[in-house]
């Protein structure tokens, strides 16, 4: 595996110099059930195809960020902070960019 | 001595002498030789044996291609003697002959062989009895291979540095289209580099015009900004990257556009004898002559399908090789030959090669009417048969990269018929090879690329039609070639398609009655295509062989598919350089000076103990000792939020945690298993000061980060593990030891369990949290890593009135088990969750709002684990191995042993281990088994040491 990735903050640079951080998955709220649990932590979509997925600049900034890639070519449509993520997309979450939030009380 | 006279072009100084040994023995010859030219000006013809039959080989191609000159230099197999440069001292030696290259015992495989050894004939033959196999395998293992890695490697002779390299265009081939074409990128403002795989610039230029203009044309590169790399191998291509090898450094090549000059290797012709050393290949001849002035041969027989050979013809003449005569596969010999009839060279035309005599080299030529067997006259003889069979694309890289190729069946070879994107082509390897064409085709290719990545302008757009007219004008008048019949004068003796491996034009033969009649599936059978020279000299051959077996076209028959490495590259290059350095910490000097036994715990070198585990231990207790801990990780977490983040990244609370005190922490995932411990101290309201363990503290930070990246919270996360360093000071002596450096007032009063204060340390600003994990009263000091050995130094000597000790990872061990303190990764794993590790009390399912693992964890709280961690103690003196298996009453394996130590303080064995939750209660008899012995444990369910925290407290 090998293409560029577009840091947000530093550019472009090549992909080992990331941390893949999977792609963007619902997290359940309070008062799920053993299946809701186990399926967001231990299943995946693995999709062939387009998706929107965490990415870590381990080796520069160390910020997290979002891209939209396709899985089969490697190919980046773009790449975000999570707050400048446009909603919709492929497979994304239909809910927009923020999935995994936890409430603040 | 078969030196020429000094001629202009050569590239050898006759002032430096430089000596190396060959198998031995001492043989001189002249900076800028090779090793192969050096050997070849001392005499010697044969450079290695083949593979299978191990008959002779000498020099054939001159520039790296074929395998025939493959030596050990300096006991690394895999050099060819041919290119390798010369220096003084070098140690060469020979490969698969034994007892040695002159006399070579598996000779005899040869002169039985044949008929015996068809492809596949070891598969076949040494199968049964099944029994002997590994006899077989041994005696096979020692025949086999070419050359021994020497067994012990003390340490690695070289390290690959990796290299990224990104740019507009990447050129490979730095012959006189991939030197244009960088020039013509350059100039249109392109960042280009330029890999060339030789040790010179210049292509075949260097043997048609011995270099003439290369240097200036590289020079105007250089000063164009153009990255100029030799003995520089592109190895593949790989999703756009170019890996370049070059010497200790593997550049790993990025570029937005490729310009493939690879040009053509000359191709050998199939005929009786065609692998005796003197047969050597037209190019190869030229180059021993121009750029080393060694003479070849003295009498040669030149056979060609195209005017190269022609050339070829004339330029050793001139240099005073005797031509017995040519013979020229065409109807219509080329413009040269009439040259070659005024200095009275016999030429003749359809005629070729069918047989090559000679014991040790060659000796004499039979040549015979093309298609025919029978000779039209004398043998002639001769010591040097030069061959061109024409020259076939090298279209390896390009192939990798996405291009195809068609067969053409004027030329006689596959060429290029489709491009990727991104990629071009230029030169002989796109058909563009005569002198006529292939700067243009250079030039082309270079706007093209820089144009493909949006430089350039009118004037270099209308430059790109004008070209192309030249090209299909050149193209046009390009001199006919002729195809020669894939093998000549085959009764008459072994013709060679395959030199690596030994693969005959009967081999093939068999191998497609065997039923072996695609080219792919030939290729896996007989090997062909698959040796050292990666099917350079042997893929259109064996082609052209299957073709004639099959009865169909070359078109038909198709291409194997090339794969990388294009280039035989030692995997030491590949596996390249770790790239993850030791961490140190800043106190290392100290441990080092004080004979501490280091060893690595994760990235990390520290000290495990330094000289005796137990006394160390026993000096905590007694007095007090000193640990470095600065490879804790340790964040800052700042802002309005700050505690609120913490409440829902940990389990437990953090947002009512007071100035100034201190609370432990597990980060827990999403499904409730432990990932990490460690303590939060607050430093003031916005701030709080996070201790991760070691190996955590990376993935602590991202964890914590991630979180952070989608949350409105306002936070701040700061990494401060390599500039904060820290020591724990621990012991009854403690106290008395801190207060006579700090002026902070450290009485228990004052500064109670669990509180931490700012002040100054031996004059350096220090954090002092009063904690204590190994059981005696305890201060962990953090403070700048730049002053660890003067905190440190400072310490131990404030401590030595007390006798205190510096104590290692090995003591620390021992003295938090007594505690009974989870060591996160040692005694958890990734399914252990805060119940099952005994430590319910750090959940607080009472928080309010969401928190990591919450859903989870309210799942785990309602039902028992599985299993549970506890600790036991042993009734006899045995250590049972960490990882023992705690086994019930049937013998099962129902847990395990985590953690095992001898307590010297308390004069027994100890541990904690994961049992079943009915069990883990105080007195319980477990049994556990290790190594089939069966060992009796008592479990025990609170600490050993101190158990109600008086003393930590006091």
């Amino acid at each position: 595996m090998s293409f560029l990735l577009a840091c947000p903050n530093c550019g472009v640079r090549e992909v080992s110099d990331f941390g893949y951080g999977g792609e963007i998955s619902s997290r359940p709220g309070a008062g799920a059930d053993f299946r809701q649990l186990n399926a967001y932590n231990y299943f995946r979509r693995n999709v062939a195809g387009v998706q929107r997925e965490w990415w870590f600049h381990r080796s520069g900034c160390r910020a997290w960020f979002i891209a939209e890639r396709d899985t089969r070519t490697n190919r980046v449509m773009f790449t975000a902070l999570p707050k400048d993520v446009p909603p919709g997309g492929d497979s994304g979450p239909a809910e927009g960019p923020e999935p995994k939030r936890l409430a603040v009380s | 001595m078969s030196r020429l006279p000094e001629h202009p072009g050569e590239r050898i100084d006759r002032q430096k002498v430089i000596r190396f040994s060959f198998d031995g023995k001492t043989v001189e010859g002249f900076e800028g030789d090779t090793v192969g030219s050096a050997l070849y000006a001392a005499g010697r013809r044969t450079f290695s044996r083949s593979f299978k039959y191990h008959r002779r080989r000498g020099l054939m191609c001159c520039s790296g291609q074929c395998p025939n000159c493959i030596v050990a230099v300096d006991g690394a197999p895999g050099a060819r003697a041919c290119t390798e440069p010369l220096r003084e001292g070098m140690r060469v030696e020979h490969l698969n002959a034994r007892p040695g290259l002159e006399f070579d015992a598996m000779r005899a495989t040869d002169l039985v062989g044949g008929p015996f050894t068809p492809p596949g004939f070891y598969y076949k033959t040494f199968i049964r009895p099944r029994r002997l196999w590994p006899l077989y395998e041994k005696v096979l293992r020692h025949a086999a291979g070419l050359g021994r890695l020497p067994r012990q490697q003390p340490e690695r002779m070289w390290r690959t540095e990796y290299r990224r390299r990104h740019a507009d265009v990447l050129v490979v081939g730095g012959g006189v289209a991939g030197l244009e074409a960088a020039r013509a990128a350059s100039r249109l403002g392109a960042d280009v580099v330029l890999a060339e795989e030789g040790p010179e610039l210049g292509g075949r230029r260097l043997v048609d015009e011995a270099g003439e203009g290369i240097a200036a044309l590289a020079q105007d590169l250089r000063a164009g900004g153009v990255e100029v790399l030799t003995r520089a191998s592109a190895l593949g291509y790989f999703d756009g990257i170019v890996p370049v090898w070059q010497g200790d450094t593997l550049h790993q090549v990025r570029a937005r556009r490729h310009v493939f000059a690879t040009g053509g290797i000359e191709q050998p012709l199939l005929f009786a004898g065609n692998d005796l050393p003197g047969v050597m290949l037209s190019d190869g001849a030229r180059r021993l002559a121009s750029l080393y002035s060694v003479k070849p041969g003295s009498r040669a027989v030149v056979v060609t399908t195209s005017d190269r050979g022609l050339h070829a013809a004339l330029a050793l003449h001139e240099v005073g090789v005797e031509i017995a005569a040519v013979a020229d596969l065409r109807q219509l010999s080329g413009a040269p030959a009439q040259d070659l009839g005024e200095r009275g060279i016999r030429v003749l035309p359809r005629h070729t090669v069918v047989e090559a005599r000679g014991g040790k080299a060659v000796a004499q030529a039979v040549l015979a009417p093309v298609g025919g067997e029978e000779a039209d006259e004398r043998p002639l003889d001769c010591d040097l048969l030069v061959v061109s069979g024409g020259s076939a694309p090298a279209t390896s890289l390009l192939l990798q990269a996405g291009a195809r190729t068609a067969y053409d069946a004027a030329r006689g070879g596959f060429a290029l018929s489709e491009l990727p994107d991104g990629v071009q082509a230029a030169g002989e390897v796109a058909g563009a090879g005569e002198p006529d064409s292939v700067a243009p085709s250079g030039e082309l290719a270079g706007l093209e690329a820089a144009h493909a990545v949006g430089l350039g302008d009118e004037r270099s757009g209308a430059r790109v039609p004008e070209l192309r007219e030249a090209l299909a004008v050149a193209r046009a008048g390009r001199p006919a070639v002729a195809v020669p019949p894939p093998a000549s004068g085959a009764r008459r003796g072994k013709c060679f398609a395959c030199l690596c491996e030994d693969v005959t034009s009967k081999d093939i033969a068999y191998s497609v009655k065997e039923g072996y009649d695609s080219i792919e599936l030939c290729k896996r059978y007989t090997t062909v295509t698959m040796g050292p020279c990666q099917g350079r000299m042997c893929q259109l051959p064996s082609i052209a062989l299957m073709a004639q077996e099959t009865s169909q076209s070359l078109a038909d028959v198709g291409t194997t598919t090339a794969r990388p490495p294009w280039r035989s590259v030692p995997m030491g290059v590949l596996a390249g350089r770790p790239i993850d350095p030791a961490k140190r910490s800043a106190i290392h000097g100290r441990h080092r000076d004080l004979g501490a036994n280091v060893k690595w715990a994760g990235d990390w070198r520290r000290p495990y103990d330094y000289g005796d585990p137990q006394a160390e231990a026993l000096a905590v207790h007694h007095g007090a000792g000193l640990i470095d801990v600065s490879t804790l990780g340790k964040l800052l977490v700042r802002g309005a939020e700050a505690g609120a983040f913490l409440d829902r990244v940990y389990p437990n609370r953090f947002s009512d945690l007071r100035p100034r005190r201190i609370r432990y922490g597990v980060v827990s995932s999403d499904a409730g298993r432990i990932l990490d411990d460690g303590t939060i101290c607050r430093l003031d309201q916005e701030t709080f000061y996070v201790t991760t363990t070691s190996s955590g503290a990376g993935a602590i930070e991202e964890w914590f980060s991630w979180w952070l990246a989608d949350s409105d919270l306002e936070v701040r996360l700061t990494d401060l593990t390599q500039g904060v360093g820290a020591v724990n000071l621990a012991g009854p002596r403690a106290r008395e030891i801190i207060s006579a450096v700090t002026d902070v007032d450290c009485s228990n009063e004052a500064f109670p369990y669990l509180d931490a204060r700012q002040g100054r340390l031996a004059g350096v600003r220090c954090l002092i949290l009063r904690i204590g994990f190994v059981g005696e009263v305890g201060y962990e000091i953090h403070f700048p890593a730049a002053y660890g050995e003067h905190v440190w130094d400072a310490l131990l000597e404030a401590g030595r009135p007390y006798g205190i000790r510096p104590f290692g990872l090995e003591p620390q061990r021992i003295l938090r088990l007594q505690k009974l303190h989870v060591l996160v990764g040692q005694d958890t794993d990734s399914e252990s969750t805060p119940f099952g590790a005994a430590m319910p009390w750090i959940v607080k399912l009472d928080k309010d709002g969401d928190f990591i693992g919450r859903s989870a964890l309210e799942h785990y709280a309602r039902e028992t684990p599985a299993t549970s961690l506890v600790g036991f103690t042993m009734s006899d003196g045995h250590v049972p191995s960490e990882g023992a298996v705690v086994v019930d009453e049937r013998g099962t394996p129902a847990g395990q042993v985590t953690s095992s130590r001898y307590s010297p303080v308390l004069g027994r064995v100890i541990g904690m281990a994961w049992v079943p939750s009915a069990l883990a209660r105080d007195g319980v008899s477990i049994t556990i088994s290790d190594e089939g012995q069966k060992l009796t444990a008592e479990l025990r369910t609170r600490p050993f040491y101190d158990p109600d925290g008086e003393v930590l407290r006091s």
